[in-house]
Order: structure tokens, then sequence, then C-alpha cells
């Protein structure tokens, strides 16, 4: 009963639309590849990774839904690169028109190639600057931040420590070279130098040996001796093979940053600013275990779609999306700031953390950094250099 | 010189000759409270505030200080004459902000972590009710009739107004993302409700859910996301608002008829909640990243001092 009297005086004050029950139907769909297990037994995915952050986001939406007459559905759906395509067809088929993907790059193009005109996804994984750019889709938003936007992050610190000579250590994965692209570029961006830069090529083997540490100790030194003179080594491992043995193990002692040390992301689970704690115990208590990138971005996500349904009081697709990249959207979401989608490329934007162990050492962009338009653009590829030839603009 | 009710002074005077009115100041991350002279504005006592002290209030009579200990998921309550811990009060967890019916009974409670309100009696010290309201909610301000509690949550953005007879919702009203602090004008006819990451204040008309007006901020060389709203008071004559605005370190003023901003007054880092002195002749100002209190002098609007209190102090209350 609570909960109809709530719906007839929402209505009361926000006569638009609401009146009846709006449902509001979505999907999540993790695209899972077998891979090696991360360096770290730390780091092994849990089973929920991802579809944790989108229970927490159906719930709060159904929260706020409550008080507006709506509610909220959220599909869970795991594939695998080869099954992927039929998974997000059966969606389609069975009505949904947002779909959350957590998959990576060629994956996520097909799913949006596939899904069609009538579908909105929202990129929650993949990170390649080409979606955004060159294989930009009208129907593919963006949560996941792009590599330009890590890196820039990245540099912007650096550069504010004055941290100007950088030794780029890459991987030998297209993914590592990717993330190396994007450090180069920031380099360039915020003005520092590029003094020495090598590949750490993948030979294959086990994460971890009985004793393993007796060989790291010995080949990291050597594998990064005489390097030119340096302020900071700069990893690009986003393959997670190797960075995590840099810190205290180079030759010369520097600090590490980039895919170990001080790390770009979009969440970390020590983040208690700007009322993070709030998220962090409300995951906690739901999943068990603390929230990942991958969470948090799912939840942005779904976040987002309920924040369009409660300022529009639809349900609709179309109503939904124009809202978002509409200059009305506002997305509240930990990160002192509101976060609104760039309408040129359908990036979310967002402040970038820079995680440096158990706690968050600082968040990025910095305050020197300043924009004509927002502060959050000097993050990533910017209107005027972005390649993303799509008019939204019907 | 404060003015105060002449029983009350007597009273305390004669427990307390040199008592002339207390500024109590919530420090989150020193993990207590500090005192300041009401007329010298010099600190004179730190006392432990429990583990997170945020929301800071006092009973009408001035006597017991309320503090929200957030990490100790309770409310502790402070004898403001002795400083001595009197026993708490239960809160529900991680309580944030609350606000004290205008007789000094129920206190009305936002548990953050919980998407409810908890309602408490600070006599028998028992939890009355729990409303469920939006996700996290935080502002809590109560109508002067006390008739109607209302809180705002931050995630739902929604200000909930909450009958504090039956404890039902009996309206929401939609406003910017993040509200932090709902305010009601001494007359009852207006509602203030302020929006931190959405950057305006909503003027709402309790009556009918309206929104009458949004004050939006600027300040030449402050980046607009800089300018976020959180704390609000207004004046007993409603002549005059004050907002703070967090990290664009300032506090607005805004003319309570026409709800222009007046004048922008430069304050500490991070200006977050606002108190009055008992006789509305200043406005106490907690500054989180500069570890200070500003006091405004309210006639002429100018900021005359600040002092340093304990470590990133959070709320701030006056007493007689």
């Amino acid at each position: 009963m609570r909960h109809l009297k709530a719906a007839v005086l929402a209505a009361l004050v926000w006569p638009a639309t609401v009146a009846a029950q709006t449902e509001i139907r979505a999907a999540v769909l993790r695209v899972d590849v077998q891979g090696r297990p991360p360096v770290s037994r730390l780091d092994l995915p849990p089973d929920d990774l991802g579809l944790a952050g989108a229970r927490l986001g159906t719930a709060d939406n159904a929260t706020t839904g409550r008080f507006m007459g709506q509610t909220f559905i959220t599909e869970e759906v795991t594939a695998t690169p080869e099954t992927a395509v039929q998974a997000i067809e059966a969606l389609v088929a069975r009505g949904t028109r947002m779909v959350v993907t957590l998959a990576d790059e060629a994956t996520t193009l097909a799913l949006a190639d596939a899904a069609g005109e009538g579908v909105l996804l929202f990129n929650a994984r993949a990170r390649g600057d080409e979606l955004r750019n060159d294989q930009c889709r009208a129907n593919l938003l963006h949560v996941a931040p792009s590599r330009a936007m890590v890196a820039d992050g990245l540099a912007q610190f650096l550069m504010w420590k004055r941290w100007d000579e950088w030794f780029l250590i890459s991987g030998s994965h297209p993914a590592d070279r990717a993330l190396a692209d994007a450090l180069r570029r920031a380099a360039t961006k915020f003005g520092a130098r590029i003094v020495e830069e090598r590949t750490f090529e993948d030979t294959g083997g086990a994460r971890a040996t009985d004793s393993g540490l007796v060989q790291i100790q010995a080949q990291i030194p050597a594998f990064t001796q005489r390097a030119a003179d340096h302020d900071v080594v700069v990893a690009a491992d986003e393959t997670g093979l190797f960075a995590a043995y840099l810190p205290f193990h180079t030759w010369e002692p520097r600090p590490v940053a980039g895919s170990a040390g001080l790390r770009p992301v979009t969440w970390h689970p020590a983040m208690e600013m700007w009322g993070g704690t709030q998220f962090q115990t409300r995951f906690e208590k739901q999943s068990a275990r603390p929230a990942r990138e991958e969470d948090y971005q799912v939840w942005l996500a779904l976040r987002a779609i309920g924040e369009a349904a409660t300022r529009t009081g639809s349900g609709d697709m179309a109503v939904l999306r124009d809202y978002m990249l509409g200059d009305q959207f506002q997305l509240g979401a930990f990160k002192g700031q509101a976060l609104t989608f760039r309408d040129w490329d359908g990036q979310l934007r967002q402040p970038i953390l820079l995680g440096s162990g158990p706690i968050v050492a600082s968040v990025s962009p910095q305050s020197e950094y300043l924009h004509q338009v927002s502060q959050l653009d000097t993050l990533g590829t910017d209107r005027p250099e972005s390649g993303c030839r799509i008019d939204r603009k019907e | 010189m404060l003015t105060r009710s002449t029983a009350l002074a007597a009273c305390l005077l004669a427990a307390s000759p040199a008592f002339a009115g207390k500024i109590f100041v919530s420090n989150e991350k020193g993990n207590d409270i500090t005192v300041l002279d009401g007329t010298s504005f010099e600190v004179i006592a730190t006392f432990p505030g429990g583990q997170r002290p945020r929301g800071i209030t006092a009973s009408p009579d001035g006597k017991r200080l309320y503090v929200c200990a957030s990490d100790d998921n309770l409310v502790r309550v402070f004898d403001t004459d002795s400083y001595q811990e009197l026993p708490s009060l239960p809160s529900g967890p991680d309580p944030e902000l609350f606000v004290l019916h205008p007789s000094g009974n129920p206190l009305y409670i936002a548990n953050e972590d919980d998407n409810i309100v908890t309602v408490v009696d600070v006599e028998t010290r028992t939890v009355l009710a729990e409303v469920p309201v939006g996700v996290e909610p935080e502002g809590m301000g109560v109508s002067p009739d006390g008739g109607i509690v209302v809180n705002t949550s931050e995630t739902t953005n929604m200000a909930h107004f909450i009958d504090t007879t039956s404890f039902e919702i009996v309206q929401n009203v939609l406003v910017d993302q993040r509200p932090r602090f709902a305010q009601f004008t001494a007359d009852g006819k207006s509602l203030l409700v302020s929006s931190e990451i959405g950057g305006t204040v909503s003027v709402i008309d309790p009556a009918t859910g309206e929104i009458r007006t949004k004050i939006s901020f600027a300040v030449p060389g402050v980046l607009p996301e800089a300018l976020q709203p959180v704390g609000v008071r207004v004046t007993r004559d409603g002549s005059k608002a004050y907002v703070a605005l967090g990290p664009a370190n300032r506090v607005a003023v805004i003319d309570g008829t026409t709800w222009e901003v007046t004048d922008y007054l430069l304050v500490g880092q991070r200006v977050w909640q606002l108190a009055f002195s008992p006789d509305e002749k200043y406005l106490f100002t907690t500054n989180g990243n500069s570890n200070d209190i500003s006091i405004i002098d309210v006639a002429s609007d100018e900021v005359i001092r600040s002092v340093q209190v304990g470590e990133q102090p959070w709320g701030v209350v006056a007493v007689q």
C-alpha cells in the first residue's frame, strides 16, 4: 500500500508522464575470455564480476523507482566471444533495448553492429581509443574510460610531480602496445619525455611457480639496467603479466606507475571521498567483496539509465538516450562532480583515480589543467581532435 | 555580547560564572569536539567525540550536545557545561546528519548506509520508527511546527516529506544531483534544499511540493564544478539566506525575498556546514580542508575572524 501511495504522491509533484507503473528493462552481457590467470591471486576475477555492480545499480534505481512508479529489471547474461552475438540477438528478441556490455574491443563492435539502431549499448569494459574515434558507433556509449583518458590522468599527476622523464616498458600483446601508444600520446600532450623504451616479451609460462621469486629478483634488475636517466618507470601491461614485478626490482631506485605502482583506475576499494564510502559499504554488504572497476562501470551504466528514467518519467530507449546525451543530464557517482556524456563520441566524462596500493593517492584531472568547456575534457580525446564522425542530431 | 534568556543565564551563571555561550565544532578526522567561547572566540576546550563525529546539534535548552559518531553507529550525547559524556542514543548504522523536533524530542537521523530515517526518543533512548527513504539519506530539516521532517537522499535526488505523526512519506520532490541539506524558513513557507553536484539550491513550496525557483551560483575565476552548495541557513526574519559552497571556499549571501545572490564571502577551504549564534549576530562556518572556522558578522556580511579548530571540522552548533 505504501508503494502505491508513494507513487500517487510522486505523481502529484511530478505530473509529467508518470501515472501507471513504468517498466525499464535492461541487460548486462558479460563476455568471458579464457586467458592465463593474473600474476597475483588477489586479482583473480570473482564469479559475479560486473554482475554485482549491475545488481547494486538496479537496487539503487529500484529505491528511487518506488517513489516514481517505475520498476527496473536487469537481465544478466554471460557468453563467450563465440556465443556473444547470439546472446545479444536473443536479448533483443525478448524486447531488451538497453544492454551493458563487458567485452573486449572486437566483440564490443560486433555486438553493436549485431544489435542495430534500435538498441543502445553501454560499453563497460573495452578501453580501445579506436572505439571512440574511427570505429565509433551511434548506438554505443562508453562508461569505461578510454586508454587515452587513463594515460592522461596519470600523465597530469606525473607532470605535477615534475617527473617528466619516463622509462616506458610495454608488454608485447596488442592491448599492451595500445596502452603504450596512449602513454606516448599523453607524454606529448603534457610535455613529458620518454627517454628510454623497452618491450617485455611474453615468452609464455605459468604465472607463478614455487620459489619463482628467485628468478624474478634476478630478471627484472637485469632487464632494467643501463637505461637513460629517468624520473619514473611507466609500465604498459594491460595483459597483466609483468608490471606487478617492477616495483623494488628496477635497477635504478625509481617509482613505478601505470600498470603497477601508481595505477590510474575508475574505482578503488579504498575510495572514501565524495560519499564513496557509502557506495563501498552498500556494495560490500550486497556482494561480500570489494567493488572492482567493472562493477563500478556497470553500476554507472545502470545509474545513467535510472537517472534518465527518473528525470524523463520514461522507459523508452530513444527518450532516455536523447536525455543522456543532452545538456540536462548529470550523474552523481562519488567523483566530486557531475558525470556527463560527450556528445561527439558517446564517452562518459569522469575523473580518474590514482591508486597506490591500499590507498587513493590522487585524483585527476589535476586542478592546474584547465579547459574552456570542462576540466574533464583534459582527459582523453577532446572534440576538436575526435575521429568520430557521427551526426547524432538527426 | 550575546543576548540570552535571563532565567537560563541566571541558572548557568550560578553553575559557571564565566559562561558566555559556546560554539561546538565536530572534527571528522580528529575524532574530537572543539569548544570555543561564544564571546572571545578563543578555543577553551577539546574533548573526544567518538569515531568520525559529523552531524552536531544541541537541545533547545542548550544543555545537551548531540553528535553523530558515524563510525560508532550511534549518537553520542554530552553535557555542554562539563563535557561529560551522557548515555548514547541508538542511531541505526552510519548516522551522518540529524535534526531535533522543535520541542527537543524526538531526534530524526539520516542513516546513509541503510536508506532509512531513524526516529529516536532522546529521553527513553529508544527507536520509535524507521522510515524507508531514497538511496543515501543525508539532509534533514524539520518544519517550524514540527509536523513535517524532510530528508534528502543523495543518490535518489529527492526531498522526502515525512509526516512526524504517522511516519509516512507524504510527498517527494525531485531536485538536482546529490541533495545535501534541507532547511525550512522560520515561517515554514519555504524549504531550501542544496544540491552539491547539481550546483543549485531549490526553493520549494512545502505545501504543494512545487519548486518555486532554483538558485545557482557563479564566481569569476572559480570553476563552475567547484561551486558545490552544502550547508544552508536562513535568518529568523527570512531576510537573508547563507549557502556554504564547499571547494569554492565561499559562502553565498542570498536575498530572502528575491532569492538572488547578493554577495560571496571568502572563507576557509571546503566550507560545508553553517550555524548562527543564538542571537544571529554571527554565522560560523566549518572549513574542512583548512582546519578552521570562519566567523561572519551577519549585519555587515563581513568575515571577521578565522579560528583554528581540530582536524577536518565538519559540523558546528552554538548554544546560549
